[in-house]
């Protein structure tokens, strides 16, 4: 696709309403249109459009609104995939004296911080020594109005 | 040298055709572990929920000398002391846990038996030989990544082999680091190794067979190893000459790769003509609840629980309608038809309601596993008893349950079971919406 069909087409729906629609199995080019175009695929998944690790995923319930910068919201349900590394920038699930917390991962000049989306929370950052235990990296949350 | 029918000396044990075992650690805690973090480090018992003995010890309980299926009575002074955490088990949790290391698992060969709720072999035949102690260490850290568990790996050229070096991993008497490759090591070395392991760690050698054994003068592996295989089968059993033959590698137990068991049995029927009474309900549950056992055997599973509902004729709309359904778990999961059947009319003295016309009713085994060990699978008798038998005995207990005054008895008992049970017993972490772990 051109770049500016791009602008045009897809582009300015980045960040709109979510809209959803039947996946088709055709490509769409110019000629003839396909009598396949009318056949819908098959329903959409929201486990596996959220879901790439199915035996190493876990749904975690965040607690509190350390992360609302990040959109992670009381009450939201994170999906954690435990099958993935860890890298800064990640929003991961980590164990910290003994509980779960959620928040962002950064690895900077050496040190690591479990830094929280919220400035009235306060960065932690971890102790010469003091080894981090990364639970799970959050790949998606999702949150019900009804 | 006629005395001994196999030439043991000569037969390397390591690998013709590499068969790992891989075994979870402490599997009931661990799995607590993952989504309690506290327990991490602490002494932690899982009890059974019916005797309240101990099914599962972290280390640190081990090393306190609490031994299995010790009932919790006799540890509570110790448990005060050194602040042992109780819990009752959770057969949910530790059911989704186990499918989920026994897929990750099966990623790793193509051939995998599930042999347990935690623990599986693996056919590793056709990969290097040299690389098999790595390969240990990437299933131990996949494992333990993904899903939270640590995994002990045994690898050998026998299933029989194949566990005693999960053991030796386990027990760090060999290997390293959780992992086991038998052939890594000497003819020389194995059988020194083998002179310092009892004879009861074998697996397939229960208590009675060692204490004969031992009687005999067989009290390490290595003596029963070299002993004389064809005199242990007069004296034992094949089942026992098996097991030499194993200990020296030639394979004699296939890797059985069962085809994917049922997840859940369901036998319910409608009924010809309505029925109001208990009785009669409560017939056709232990009756459903008899011929679920059946098929729960016949596939050498172990339910972990038992759902039992009624309902009315939903197609009679002026008549009171009425349909409720109860999950029991299992303290433990049994294949035994008494203990189901009775599970099932507990349930159903806590559903049924009187006044009611009830059209339908039936009977839900869930949470099914494969039978744990082929040792108590050899020497059970149910083949023994006579299905009419059991089903005449089940009838029994049921006529007699059903007096009066036992009604209400079995109906509280089943209560303040259910009551003890939630105090210790962790949320259903990975199968309900209600009971997600949380995080801050």
């Amino acid at each position: 696709m051109p770049y500016s069909l791009y602008k045009k087409i897809i582009a300015p729906a980045i960040g709109k309403t979510l809209v959803l629609t039947p996946l088709f199995a055709h490509k769409i080019e110019a000629g003839f249109p396909s009598p396949a175009d009318d056949y819908i695929e098959g329903r959409l998944s929201l486990d596996e459009h959220l879901i790439q690790h199915r035996d190493a995923t876990f749904f975690v319930r965040a607690k509190g609104n350390s992360m609302v910068g990040a959109g992670i919201y009381d009450g939201d349900l994170l999906v954690v995939d435990r099958s993935l590394t860890p890298s800064s920038g990640d929003i991961v699930i980590a164990v910290l004296d003994a509980e779960l917390t959620v928040k962002r991962l950064i690895k900077r000049d050496g040190m690591v911080i479990l830094k929280p989306e919220n400035p009235d929370f306060k960065e932690i950052v971890l102790k010469d020594g003091q080894e981090l235990q990364v639970w799970g990296v959050v790949t998606s949350t999702t949150k019900k109005f009804i | 040298m006629g005395r001994r029918d196999i030439d043991y000396q000569e037969v390397h044990i390591g690998h013709a055709m590499p068969i790992a075992l891989v075994d979870c650690n402490n599997f009931y805690v661990s799995c607590e572990r993952v989504f309690d973090p506290k327990l991490e480090g602490r002494p932690v018992v899982v009890l059974s929920n019916n005797d309240g003995c101990a099914v599962a010890r972290s280390g640190e309980v081990k090393a306190l000398g609490v031994k299995m299926a010790e009932p919790w009575f006799k540890m509570e002074k110790l448990a005060k002391q050194h602040g042992i955490i109780a819990l009752s088990s959770n057969y949910t949790l530790y059911g989704d846990m186990s499918a989920r290391v026994m897929s990750i698992l099966s990623t790793f060969s193509p051939k995998q038996e599930v042999y347990s709720i935690d623990e599986c072999f693996l056919d590793l035949s056709g990969f290097d030989p040299q690389s098999l102690v790595a390969y240990g260490q990437t299933i131990r850290k996949t494992i333990k990544q993904h899903v939270g568990i640590p995994v002990c790996v045994g690898i050998a050229g026998t299933k029989t082999l194949a566990k005693l070096a999960n053991h030796c991993a386990k027990k760090r008497y060999a290997g390293k680091d959780g992992v086991c490759d038998f052939g890594r090591y000497s003819a020389t070395q194995i059988s020194k190794l083998f002179a310092t392991i009892p004879v009861g760690d074998i697996w397939g050698v229960g208590r009675k067979i060692s204490e004969k054994l031992i009687g005999m003068n067989i009290e390490t592996v290595e003596d029963l190893r070299t002993a004389n295989s064809s005199r242990m089968r007069q004296q034992f059993s094949i089942v026992l000459e098996r097991t030499i033959k194993e200990l020296n590698g030639i394979s004699c137990i296939e890797l059985d790769e069962a085809d994917t068991p049922r997840q859940q049995i369901m036998v319910s029927r409608s009924f010809g003509q309505e029925v109001s009474n208990f009785d009669d309900l409560s017939e056709s549950i232990a009756y459903f609840a008899n011929s679920a056992a059946e098929k729960l055997r016949k596939d050498e599973s172990v339910a972990s629980g038992v759902c039992v509902f009624i309902q009315t004729n939903p197609f009679k709309g002026k008549s009171p309608q009425y349909h409720r359904s109860v999950v029991i778990p299992m303290g433990e999961p049994t294949g035994d038809t008494v203990k189901l059947v009775n599970v099932a009319i507990h349930g159903l003295t806590a559903i049924y309601r009187g006044g009611f016309s009830y059209k339908k009713s039936g009977v839900l085994l869930m949470g099914l596993q494969p039978k744990e060990a082929i040792q108590t699978s050899l020497f059970d008798d149910f083949a023994k008893q006579d299905k009419s038998n059991k089903l005449m005995s089940v009838m029994d207990s049921i006529n007699r349950r059903m007096g009066k005054g036992s009604m209400t008895i079995a109906a509280s008992g089943t209560k303040q079971r259910w009551a003890m049970r939630r105090d210790s017993k962790s949320p259903n972490y990975t199968t309900d919406w209600n009971e997600l772990p949380t995080a801050t």
